[in-house]
């Protein structure tokens, strides 16, 4: 592994700072939708991560439920509202069914290692809502989120949670990034290009599979845990297909050229949803579709692409 | 025993229902390799067309039998006109594109459909209960069944056949099976490939207007409809293998068995029976029961 | 503004492109080859104008300059009405649109103050109502509640169809300070246990408890010597409530009742072909069902073919939105409930007289009880701050808080939870349909007054019904 930092990480660390002070500048109802983006969006990157390897998972939300409810559970029956421990929790759940399951899931490809994570979150959906000590469909609610002991009130826990949502962002991301570049992270892309040539060379595309699928969990139920506190509410419509279908679409549409673009993906359709829906209420769908062929049609690469081809531009203009 | 009876009717009705809302995916991914989304939007219309026709016909107060032909006909219209106007219009653009993207594309065509269905008919909703009641009821053990449920089982096993014949025993259907096999060879061979999407798309599209439009007269049709079939249908594809008929056949009546089972012996295993049998068929069966093999490249 | 984003991302695509313009066109006018087409796709690695970067700035700086711009200041004379509730989904068709056209509808007529006494006077507290719609079917419920209450400053929010919004929305809307009106969500727990003081939450709707109590007394009433219950309900939190609510009740009302079976299908299944089946094969004497639009509306169609309505009594607690566009479908003898006296449950008065009039007038169909449970929202609004004299938030809810107010459905008490929660009178009825008039009507419409059917104050809506009612008055 490079010691040395590439762009996306220099861009994390700086954007870090930025992102904080973002919290503090924006109006709130903004905030809240970038907070709820970060949420959404680490789950998004579990999703691109998996499809640089080839493999699309249309049931991650599987993941964001389990964070999302060890956390809610937690702090429902044992009382914990500390933030690091919910978040504990929540990544041990989901990696920890993530390992379970990913001996099934390592055998599949294509539609059928989508169609089979469907299934398993789909019954997920289906136990969570039949559990009325759970809310059933109607889910329940999560405590505030404590620090350490400190348990601030009004818009200090509210800046609190913005700050304590951003930082493991980054920090996933930038684990992440670190994990596409490293030998473990490239085995990845061999496995889309090519599964067969990548066993001759003496790896198990099984094995590779199944981290991936376990690192994507983790981060997704970070998410979940993350999403849920901003909410402060969960619910089984988590791991619906409509939901895991969504975040698939995010990966799509911002591209997985780089580990960034999920999370800004995520925060653009938020907006343009918003805007579509205050333009028209009754026909939001139609301009959300409508944007989607288009981004499609002339950005085949995702939004990111839009950026990612302006570096390029630079420096083979630089080598010239 | 009474019960036995029970599921076996309720098992195969509901299949038949599955496999005619499931078939028209199951095609268009065989030929096209696009997971169609926009199903889901296809059966809305379907059901929505049947319904408003239905409904226009019935005011006149001429005879209900002749609403079993406004069905079809009505199915054959969204199919040509949405059919033509969405692959010409759209998709033939997208070709070669990754399978991922095509999903995209179609769910982002699902999503205009939703709202042109509510922009066409409202949102209230329709019922077009009328050619449902026309046959009556048949008794079987004491359990009225009605007759129009048990000729949907007819009408999937002949959509069935006649899918079967025309691959298997015409021309264009063997020709149909040289471009699923390889695209680019039968490219090479002469074939008109393009022509073979549109017409394959076309057909699909009608095939998933008809389950809508078969549907309506059971159901009320409200907006939404369309987005509970996608899962159902990809369920049932999947169980049977992507892109085949017989799976497809056989996918609906798995599914349709399990259901009619959790719901006469175990109620509160309804809601996830079919994700159940799709994960053991698939953790026995990786690709579905009726996978075709296919050649890795290496 | 959300123009702006659109022209800008269309211009975004246009920059994006404008140097591979021949690129473009081999795209459009290619025949569909799978080898040509990747060969595209590899050469699509464009150099991009500079303009492109320039675009993606001017975007973020306006659309942040543009969140800035829209913080409109609260008008003195016009009080905003955020207005949330299902307008794409399931729900939309048979709850969300007819409620969002009651708002249309009262706001226009409190605006030019034609609704009936006592709501004559011009707008609420005399400043004018501007309305601002919201999808309910969104992941984002309190995200998209917080922009409601800070960017567009609403100085209420009246919403919520579903209980798991509701649930989300209660302890969001404390946070935020804002005063809140649930119109029809049902879940009992939102005062229960959710948000147990609240100051700034109210729902001027009864609970669902209610709905299926007075089920259970009705049925007993009309049919004294039932002996087997069975029910068919969506299998989520509406439909298990109910459910439970009403065998609760029916096994304390009359303890020799037998359950046979429990269906609990797929919210939105629409086939029923199975679960009809099991209920026919156990021959219950009385089928309950809270189903509720299409579902319902599938379930009478498909029941009502195999003699399911003949066989058993069945119970619809939410049946009332299916009666006008069923008409002869729906079974005769089936019993309706409306969620509350709505509809054609509800009493003779002039608020009612003018609601059913002016709503059928503009809309073609009659009110259905989402629509009545708008209606009453609204108008709870209005009596409050009429009352207040002002739209100043902490008067509306000192006048809001144990009030009673009159609605098309009659007289409201802000009698529970501290003054928010709502109770009301209830009524279920018979269905009969007219065939020489075309018309569908409830007969044999029983009353139940609001003690009687809701637990008194301080009392869980379960632990009231398992007591056997204790403290229910009535008469």
């Amino acid at each position: 592994m490079r010691s040395q930092l590439d762009r996306t990480e220099k861009l994390l660390i700086v954007g870090l700072p930025i992102l904080i002070a973002l919290g503090f500048i924006l109006p709130e109802w903004i905030v809240n939708y970038i907070q709820v983006s970060l949420g959404t969006g680490l789950v998004a990157l579990g999703v691109m991560i998996q499809m640089r390897a080839g493999l699309v998972s249309f049931g991650q939300g599987l993941y964001f439920c389990i964070g999302g409810y060890a956390a809610g559970m937690a702090g429902k029956f044992l009382g914990i509202s500390d933030i690091f421990l919910l978040l504990a929790c929540g990544l041990i759940a989901s990696v920890t069914i993530a390992f379970a399951a990913g001996f099934l899931l390592r055998r599949y490809r294509e539609i059928f290692f989508a169609m089979l994570s469907l299934a398993l979150s789909m019954i997920l959906f289906g136990l969570l809502s039949k559990l009325e000590m759970l809310g059933s469909t109607d889910g329940f609610n999560l405590p505030s989120a404590t620090y350490l002991g400190w348990a601030p009130e009004g818009d200090t826990a509210k800046h609190a949670l913005y700050v304590a949502t951003c930082i493991p962002t980054i920090i996933c991301a930038f684990l992440l990034n670190r994990y596409l570049r490293s030998p473990m992270g490239y085995i990845g892309e061999a496995l889309r290009e090519n599964e067969i040539r990548l066993e001759y060379l003496g790896t198990s595309a099984h094995r590779a599979v199944h981290i991936k699928y376990v690192i994507a969990a983790g981060v997704s139920g970070i998410g979940g845990v993350l999403w849920a506190l901003a909410l402060g509410h969960v619910d089984p419509e988590m791991t619906n297909w409509t939901t895991s279908g969504q975040f698939v679409f995010i990966s799509i549409l911002s591209g997985t050229g780089n580990i960034v673009a999920p999370l800004f993906g995520t925060f653009i359709l938020e907006i343009v949803r918003v805007y579509a829906v205050e333009l028209s209420p009754n026909t939001w769908q139609m301009i959300l579709g409508t944007l989607m062929l288009l981004t499609i049609i002339f950005l085949p690469r995702g939004l990111w692409s839009l950026i990612q081809e302006k570096k390029h531009a630079k420096k083979s203009g630089g080598e010239k | 025993m009474l019960t036995a009876v029970a599921i076996a009717v309720d098992g195969l009705g509901f299949a038949a229902w599955l496999f005619l809302s499931s078939v028209g995916l199951t095609l268009i991914y065989g030929v096209m390799r696009i997971l169609n989304i926009a199903h889901g939007g296809f059966y809305a219309l379907g059901a929505y067309s049947s319904a408003w026709a239905i409904g226009l016909y019935t005011q006149t107060g001429s005879t209900i039998a002749l609403t079993y032909l406004i069905i079809p006909l009505a199915a054959l219209a969204v199919g040509v006109i949405a059919g033509l106007l969405i692959e010409r219009g759209i998709l033939r653009f997208m070709y070669g594109r990754d399978e991922v993207l095509m999903v995209l594309v179609t769910y982002a065509i699902f999503l205009i459909l939703e709202d042109v269905t509510k922009l066409i008919w409202g949102t209230g909703s329709m019922v077009a209960y009328q050619p449902a009641y026309f046959l009556g009821t048949i008794e079987i053990f004491g359990i009225p069944y009605t007759i129009y449920k048990l000729c949907l089982v007819g009408l999937a096993i002949v959509v069935g056949a006649v899918l079967w014949w025309g691959l298997n025993r015409t021309r264009i259907g063997k020709l149909l099976l040289v471009v699923i096999e390889d695209r680019e060879i039968s490219r090479a061979l002469g074939i008109n490939v393009t022509l073979f999407f549109t017409v394959t798309f076309v057909i699909g599209v009608t095939l998933g207007a008809l389950g809508g439009a078969v549907t309506a007269p059971q159901i009320s049709v409200v907006p939404g409809i369309g987005a509970e079939i996608i899962v159902m249908a990809f369920a049932v594809i999947v169980i049977g293998g992507m892109g085949s008929i017989g799976g497809a056949i056989i996918g609906a009546i798995f599914v349709g068995f399990a259901r009619a089972l959790s719901v006469h012996l175990y109620p509160p295993a309804e809601l996830f029976s079919i994700y159940l049998v799709m994960a053991v068929v698939l953790a026995f069966k990786p690709y579905g029961l009726f996978s075709l093999a296919e050649g890795r490249k290496i | 503004m959300f123009l702006l984003l659109v022209g800008m991302l269309f211009a975004m695509f246009i920059s994006s492109t404008e140097k591979s313009r021949k690129k473009l066109f081999i795209i459009f006018s290619m025949k569909t080859t799978y080898s040509e087409e990747e060969l595209i796709m590899q050469n699509n690695t464009q150099v991009l104008s500079k303009r492109t970067s320039i675009w993606l700035a001017i975007l973020a700086v306006s659309s942040v300059a543009a969140t800035f711009s829209t913080q409109a200041v609260a008008d003195d004379k016009e009080v905003k009405l955020g207005i949330v509730t299902f307008l794409s989904g399931g729900a939309a068709g048979p709850f969300g649109i007819p409620a969002r056209n009651a708002a249309e509808l009262m706001v226009e007529s409190i605006n030019a103050g034609t609704v009936p006494a006592p709501y004559s006077a011009k707008g609420l507290a005399g400043a004018m109502v501007t309305p601002i719609y919201v999808d309910e079917a969104s992941k984002q419920k309190v995200a998209d509640y917080k922009k409601l209450v800070q960017k567009d400053s609403v100085d209420a929010i009246v919403g919520y169809i579903s209980s798991g919004s509701c649930k989300a929305i209660a302890p969001v809307a404390e946070e935020e300070k804002k005063l809140t009106v649930l119109f029809d969500c049902g879940t009992p727990q939102i005062f229960e246990d959710i948000v147990t003081e609240p100051k700034y939450v109210f729902r001027t709707a009864a609970h669902a408890t209610m709905d299926n109590v007075a089920a259970a007394k009705y049925v007993l009433d009309t049919h004294p010597d039932a002996k087997s219950i069975a029910g068919i309900n969506q299998n989520y939190a509406w439909g298990q409530d109910s459910w439970r609510d009403f065998s609760a009740s029916m096994a304390v009302l009359k303890t020799d009742v037998t359950t046979t079976t429990e269906q609990f299908p797929k919210i939105y299944a629409g086939q029923y072909g199975s679960e009809i089946s099991a209920l026919l094969t156990k021959k219950s004497d009385i089928v309950h069902s809270s189903f509720w639009g299409g579902d319902m509306e599938a379930l009478v169609i498909q029941g009502g073919g195999r003699s399911l309505f003949k066989r058993s009594q069945v119970v619809l607690t939410a049946g009332e939105t299916a009666i006008e566009g069923l008409g002869a479908q729906m079974p005769d003898g089936t019993i309706i409930g409306a969620r509350g006296p709505n509809g054609p449950l509800a009493p003779d008065n002039a608020l009612n007289d003018w609601f059913q009039k002016a709503y059928s007038d503009r809309y073609g169909s009659s009110p259905t009880y989402p629509s009545y449970h708008m209606a009453q929202a609204i108008l709870g609004v209005k009596a409050a701050m009429d009352k207040a004299g002002s739209t100043d938030q902490e008067a509306v809810i000192a006048a809001l808080k144990g009030s009673t107010f009159e609605s098309p459905s009659g007289t409201v008490s802000m009698a529970l939870s501290d003054g928010h929660q709502a109770i009301q009178e209830t009524a279920y009825g018979t269905y009969k349909f007219d065939k020489e008039t075309g018309k569908s009507t409830l007969v044999n419409i029983k009353r139940y007054a609001a003690n009687c059917v809701n637990p008194p104050e301080g009392t869980k809506s379960i632990d009231w019904i398992k007591s056997g009612f204790k403290g229910a008055d009535c008469k």
